[in-house]
Parts: C-alpha cells; sequence; structure tokens
C-alpha cells in the first residue's frame, strides 16, 4: 500500500509540474534570435555528433559574448534525436514554436523528412556538407542550403584527387574502385555521382554497403580481399568509421589506397586506430583541425575561460568541432546578412533569414575578420546556387593528427550542374512545384 | 453511485450483444470519441499534433494489429515492423505507379499486401510454437529491411533510397494542416477499431482464443488451426500495414527503411504487453505509454531541474530518459503484469462499489 501511495504521491507531483513548464517556456519569446540546436549526444553516433554540438553551441555563446547580432542575442536551446529520424522530427515540432531561426538537423535522414515540412512552415534548413545533394538549386529547394559542399561534391573531389595521384584522370580506365558506405540516404547520396564518373572515365565502381551501426564489417572487407579494389572510398559516420579502418588493418588493405568523405575524417575516427590509420586520407569541408586559428582562440578566451564552455577544452578546434562552428557561423550571417535588409538590430523571421542566406557573400576580407583566416575559403550564394562553395582539400591521419597533403579542388560544374537541374527537376514534377523564375528570385 | 447499471433491463438479444452493455460505458466512449472530432481540434496546437497525437493514432492503429495477433491468438511475432514497412511501401507504389489512385485505396491495397505478406509469414506459425514462432517472424523484419534497401524497384529508383509522398487528398481534400492530417487518421482509427472488437466477438475471434488458450482443445472441439492461425496473421497484418502506410504517408512524408526497424517491432510489442494482451483499449493505452512518456520524461526532466537551479544536460536528460522509461516498464509489469487495460478495470470494478465499497 506505501508503494502505491508512493507512485500516487509520485505522479500527482508530475502533473503539478507539467503546468508549471507550460509557464516557463511561455517567457522565452523576448527579444532573442532562437536559434534550434538539433543534436545528437547519445546512441550509436554520439562520439562525432557530441563534437559538433559542442562547436554550434560554443560559437553561439561567443557571438553573443561579442554583443550579438548588431545588438541581437542569442537564445538557444538542445534537443536529443540520437540519430533517429522520427525523434528528429518531433524536436523539430518543438523547437519550431519558439520562433526558430534556422533548422541544421546533422542527419541526412531527418534532412529528407524536413525537406518537406520547412516550405509549409517557412524555416530554411542548413546542411552544410550534407542533406540531399540536388537541393543545391535553390530554384526548386527554396528552403535548403547545402552550404559549402554536397556528398556529390564530394564524390566528383574523390575522384579527381584519386586521379590525381594516378597521374591523370584518364589513368583510371580499367581500375576498380569500391565505396564502402553506410547503408542509408547518406551513404547512398554519393552513388549517382560517382557512376557518372565512372562512365567518364571507364572504371568499375564497386558498391559495397555496411548496415547500420556499421560494426559488423567483417564480410565487406573479406570481399575487398578478395576483388582487391585500387582504392577504397569509405563513406561511413560514427563507429562504422574506425571499425573500417581496424578490418582494413586486419585484411592488409592499404590504408594509402582509402580515401573517406568528410565524415569519415575527424579525431573520433581514427583515434582509437592510431597508427594503424596512419596513411589514411579523407576530404574536408574546406576546414581540418584548426585549434590554431583565431577563432578557436576566441572561444577559448571569450567562452571557456569564463567557465561557459560547452564541452572539453582538448577538443577545441578539432575537425568536428570545427563542423559546428563553422555550421552555426553560416547561420548567424545570414541573419546578419537579412538584417541589412529588414533591419539592423531586430530579430529575423525563418522567412527573412532564408533571403540572407539566399543572399550570403562572405569574402576572405570577412571571414579573415571573424578569425576563419586559412579556415575556410569565400562562400556566395544565389537563387540558383544554395551551395555557394566547393572547395574541398584533402588531409591525412599521420598517427597523432591531421595533416593536409593537396591542394585545394574544385567540384567538376561540367559534370555535376546537368545532375542538379535533372534531380531537382524531377523532384519538382513530383511534387507539383513551380521552379522559381529569375525575377521571382529577386524578392 | 454514477456508474451503475440497476436499472438496465435487457428485454431482446440484440440488447445483450451490444459493444457497451451498461449505458454509463456507451455514454462515456461515445462522448470520448466526439471530444476526439470536435474538442481537440481546437484545444490543441500544432506541437502536439505533429509530434504527440498523429504518431500515437497510428502506433495506437499499429498495436490494435499486433494485439489481435499476439494477444488474442496468441501466435508472438516479432515482425511488425516489417509489416509496417510492407504497407508503406506498397502504398507508396500503388500511389505514385498507378495514375489518379486514390489516397484511401492506396493505403488499403498497402494494408492488403501486407496481409498477403503476413499469411505467408505465418505459415511457420502451423508448425512451430511460442518462442520459435518469434523468431521465425524475426525472419520478416530481416527480409523485408534488406528487401526494401536493396531492391530498387521499391524505392521507384531513388538514388539515395528514401521515398517521399506529397499532395495527399481525399476527395479533393486535401490533407495538409495537422488538423486535416490528425482527423484523417483519427477516421481510420476509429473504423479500424470497432472492426477489430467486433471481430474479436465474432466466431473468428473466439476461435483465436480457443487457439490461444489451448490449441489441441480447440482441434478438437472443430476449429481448424491453420483457418485460425491464418486469418490471425493476415487481419493484424492488414491492419498493421495500414498503419504503416499512414505513418509513411501522414506522419513522416518522406521515410527509409530505418524508419520501420527491428527497433519498431519491439517498441510495438512492449505496447501489446504493457497496454494488456487481450484487450482492444490496451492497445490504446500502451501506445500512449510509448509514445508519449519518453517526450514527456525528455521535456520534463530539465523543467524539474530548472525549478530546483540545476541545468542538466542533454545528453544526461536523454540517458535519465532511457533509465526512467525502463523503470516505470519493470514496475507496471511488476504492479500489473495484465498490463494498463487491467488497472482500467480494477477501476470501474472500484467505481462501482464507490463510495459504499462495502
Amino acid at each position: 500500500m506505501k508503494f502505491r501511495s508512493l507512485a500516487l504521491a509520485a505522479s500527482i507531483a508530475a502533473i503539478g509540474l507539467t503546468s508549471t513548464i507550460a509557464t516557463t517556456s511561455a517567457y522565452a519569446q523576448a527579444k532573442e534570435q532562437f536559434f534550434p540546436v538539433i543534436v545528437y549526444r547519445t546512441g550509436a553516433y554520439a562520439a562525432n555528433g557530441g563534437p559538433w554540438a559542442n562547436g554550434y553551441v560554443d560559437f553561439l555563446k561567443l557571438v553573443n559574448a561579442k554583443g550579438g547580432i548588431n545588438g541581437v542575442k542569442l537564445s538557444f536551446e538542445e534537443c536529443e534525436t540520437g540519430y533517429a529520424t522520427d525523434r528528429g522530427v518531433e524536436c523539430y515540432e518543438r523547437l519550431k514554436g519558439k520562433g526558430a531561426t534556422v533548422f541544421q538537423p546533422l542527419s541526412t535522414g531527418i534532412t529528407f523528412a524536413l525537406t518537406e515540412k520547412a516550405p509549409v512552415d517557412k524555416i530554411p534548413l542548413i546542411t552544410a556538407g550534407y542533406g540531399r545533394s540536388e537541393s543545391q538549386n535553390g530554384a526548386v529547394f527554396s528552403w535548403n542550403f547545402p552550404l559549402l559542399g554536397t556528398y556529390w561534391v564530394g564524390a566528383d573531389v574523390a575522384i579527381q584527387h584519386i586521379g590525381k595521384l594516378a597521374g591523370g584522370l584518364d589513368k583510371l580506365k580499367g581500375k576498380k574502385i569500391a565505396l564502402v558506405y553506410h547503408d542509408s540516404p547518406y551513404g547512398k547520396e554519393p552513388i549517382p555521382a560517382l557512376q557518372e564518373r565512372a562512365k567518364m572515365h571507364g572504371f568499375e565502381l564497386q558498391l559495397l554497403p555496411v548496415a547500420h551501426p556499421g560494426v559488423e564489417q567483417k564480410a565487406t572487407w573479406l570481399q575487398i580481399r578478395q576483388s582487391k579494389p585500387d582504392n577504397v572510398l569509405l563513406w561511413g559516420w560514427g563507429v562504422m568509421n574506425s571499425t573500417a579502418l581496424k578490418e582494413a588493418q586486419a585484411t592488409g588493405y592499404p590504408r594509402e589506397k582509402m580515401i573517406g568523405i568528410w565524415w569519415a575524417g575527424a579525431e573520433p575516427d581514427v583515434k582509437d586506430v592510431g597508427a594503424g590509420a596512419k596513411g589514411y586520407s579523407a576530404l574536408t569541408l574546406q576546414h581540418g583541425a584548426e585549434p590554431g586559428s583565431k577563432v578557436a582562440k576566441d572561444v577559448l578566451e571569450l567562452v571557456h575561460a569564463k567557465g561557459q564552455g560547452t564541452g572539453p577544452k582538448e577538443e577545441v578546434g578539432s575537425v568536428l568541432y570545427m563542423r559546428g562552428l563553422i555550421s552555426a557561423m553560416l547561420g548567424v550571417e545570414g541573419v546578419r546578412k537579412a538584417q541589412e535588409r529588414y533591419g539592423k538590430g531586430k530579430v529575423m523571421t525563418g522567412e527573412q533569414t532564408r533571403w540572407g542566406l539566399e543572399n550570403l557573400n562572405l569574402d576572405q576580407k570577412a571571414l579573415d575578420g571573424m578569425g576563419f583566416a586559412n579556415v575556410m575559403r569565400p562562400v556566395q550564394t544565389s537563387c540558383l546556387d544554395h551551395m555557394g562553395s566547393s572547395w574541398v582539400r584533402v588531409h591525412t591521419w599521420d598517427g597523432a593528427k591531421w595533416n593536409f597533403t593537396s591542394d585545394w579542388y574544385q567540384s567538376d560544374e561540367k559534370v555535376l550542374r546537368p545532375m542538379v537541374m535533372l534531380a531537382s527537376g524531377k523532384y519538382a514534377e513530383e511534387k507539383k512545384i513551380a521552379p522559381r523564375t529569375p525575377e521571382q528570385c529577386k524578392q | 453511485m454514477i456508474y451503475r447499471e440497476n436499472g438496465q433491463f435487457k428485454t431482446t438479444y440484440q440488447a445483450d450483444q451490444q459493444i457497451f452493455t451498461i449505458a454509463q460505458d456507451k455514454i462515456f466512449v461515445l462522448a470520448v470519441i466526439a471530444f476526439a472530432f470536435i474538442g481537440i481540434p481546437f484545444l490543441v496546437d500544432e506541437y502536439l499534433f505533429r509530434a504527440i497525437l498523429i504518431p500515437f493514432l497510428i502506433l495506437a492503429l499499429a498495436a490494435l494489429g499486433v494485439n489481435l495477433l499476439v494477444g488474442y491468438c496468441g501466435q508472438i511475432t516479432l515482425g511488425a515492423g516489417a509489416f509496417m514497412a510492407i504497407g508503406a511501401y506498397a502504398a507508396y507504389n500503388f500511389f505514385i505507379r498507378i495514375d489518379g489512385m486514390p489516397l484511401i485505396a492506396a493505403i488499403l491495397l498497402g494494408g492488403l499486401s501486407s496481409a498477403g505478406m503476413g499469411i505467408l509469414f505465418g505459415v511457420p506459425s502451423l508448425r512451430v510454437r511460442g518462442l520459435y514462432l518469434a523468431v521465425a517472424t524475426l525472419a520478416a523484419q530481416f527480409f523485408c529491411d534488406w528487401a526494401f534497401l536493396r531492391i530498387k524497384w521499391f524505392t521507384n529508383d531513388s538514388s539515395s533510397g528514401s521515398v517521399s509522398v506529397s499532395n495527399l487528398n481525399v476527395f479533393g481534400w486535401s490533407i495538409e494542416t495537422p488538423i486535416q492530417k490528425y482527423l484523417f487518421c483519427l477516421c481510420f482509427l476509429v473504423a479500424f477499431a470497432l472492426v477489430a472488437k467486433n471481430l474479436t466477438r465474432a466466431i473468428i475471434g473466439r476461435q483465436w482464443m480457443a487457439i490461444r488458450d489451448m490449441d489441441v482443445a480447440a482441434e478438437v472441439i472443430g476449429i481448424r488451426p491453420m483457418y485460425a492461425k491464418l486469418s490471425a496473421f493476415a487481419v493484424s497484418s492488414f491492419f498493421v500495414g495500414v498503419a504503416g502506410a499512414l505513418w509513411g504517408f501522414v506522419h513522416l512524408g518522406s521515410w527509409e527503411p530505418a524508419a520501420f526497424s527491428v527497433d519498431r517491432s519491439f517498441q510495438l510489442l512492449f505496447m501489446v504487453i504493457i497496454g494488456g494482451l487481450g484487450s482492444i483499449l490496451g492497445s490504446f493505452f500502451g501506445a500512449a505509454f510509448i509514445v508519449v512518456l519518453p517526450i514527456f520524461l525528455n521535456q520534463f526532466l530539465p523543467a524539474l531541474g530548472s525549478l530546483f537551479g540545476i541545468a542538466i544536460s542533454t545528453a544526461a536528460v536523454s540517458h535519465a530518459e532511457l533509465i526512467i522509461f525502463g523503470s516505470l516498464i519493470v514496475f507496471f509489469l511488476i504492479v500489473e503484469p495484465h498490463g494498463l487495460a487491467r488497472l482500467w478495470s480494477i477501476a470501474k470494478e472500484k467505481l462501482r462499489l464507490w463510495p459504499f465499497p462495502h
């Protein structure tokens, strides 16, 4: 009986407290620019989701420490998805009601789901370095911003890099390239671009899917041992990356011939493997590990030194931390640009931020001024190009840290642009969207 | 005092065979349905619709299907997620490949495809029982995961393997806003719940229950196990398939096989066990428990923390959510092994005697 009354008391207390929640959430509507933060600090991909989230939140704190966007302070709230699409949708619904500026879900699956919802709710979606590749075409995907690069860019540059190492793209004829990919929309995105390149240069593309979460790869690597591909592209995330490297080591596949996408090229992916991953290269979304950059020092000085750091101090400047930080920066700069048009020092709506993101123009001077010297190259978006930039470098793990080992690449617009137009056209037709005309774009 | 059937005399067989024999029950249920249709659309905000009510309605429908099979026919299944996937992908293919296919027809055809596959995967139930059958139905799960990831035809050659639908409308009435989606799902749920309730009261449901309680004895009194078991698989898969189609079309809008992973199968089975095996009402309780509680905890814990001036990190909340959720499941199973539906009926018994329990 005692047990039962205890349970009863607990549930009554719970009901009482819920009513207080309803009242406390009401005062968040102050004059602040609200940034929803969709993260996964738990689950199979926590090791990679954590640093990204810390970088994202730290940058928002840094902006506040520097006085906000023209005086407008930022507020934010985290919501945990565990990389699950349905929880991501729940988070989106929860946070959008609080006046969300821009969503960055860090999951291709969630991006696909939100792509359907964002136009209805008029909230832009930034997917820096992931998401739908064809959403580069802003005439059809008005609300999606795959800033800095898409998976097609990644695939294109990876082939360019392999070609360069082989001594020219024509040398790829008759070679065999294997793609070891996460069996989800994320991993499947690059396939059309790789197939296109395979047709152009006459190499054979071998597709090797790995099931979520990617800890079981024995069979995949046995296949690689059998077929001996000349190169392996790794399109993994989270624990899948380190597992792949360990399996490569076990099967004796040379790590020098492996190239990862920018989500397979961070510290958590290689740290556990240590010297075993030596020689492994990965693409970078412009930046690598940048602990020496000015913005990282700013974070340490203005946020961490005041005891407000989100994660551990050592993490500041690591690859995924920087990715989160840059993602937040892009969102903040979108708001800043929007303020130029709609009024400085005002809180921007999602629709106004969308205009800012579409007319983003970050030149090298602006980037250097914000502390991104040697970290990033200029980004300029337009109605037809929501990506803004496709600069990619390659960095290689030397057993202890990442070092840049290539010059800057850019994706070949001649190859990708027709694919983007075709795929986005197909999407527009399916969804009965009329692509925006150049006149409509100016509005 | 208020809940007593004194004075309600049944003078016809028809009156005796009503779903709710007590007038108060009938009024209460009708009032709840009326409130769900008329009251809720005016009271509830968009977040509640999209994040809680719509998933609850759809998963309640799926749990209803699983309950018919597990609770009424006694055949344990771990493949419910697979049948949801079949329903969703079949409906998707009917919807986009046939021009002018009406939405409701596509969803029902998705359910029928799922029923067909349900019969196929139900065949082992004629030879194996209990845990062995659970393992056999797990095969359906892995098969479907594989098929919808690998066979490109099912996803209309989508390069990413993710499919999406839009421009849903029924009789020229578009299903876009949360209220429309909610009402659409609610109509399905009410209709299917009525069908399920009547099935379990009819000869077919009695056959299922006979098989569940003792299949040898059932066979002796003239029930054909093959017919009873396969019909249970078919009907259950139909319900689950329709729920899957709704989940994809109405709730997610764009989905991949991960939306119907083995986790979903377990989730549905838990709903049925926690809600109450062999109870229509239990399916609703179970779905509510599993859908609402994690989301509630996720928002309640930070608020609780802030009340005492403690900031709880997102990761800690997420871990605590799993811990509390898990312990509540254990708690309820210990306190009431027959599920939440049993707690409900105990409450009704008590109410009958109230306020003079002796």
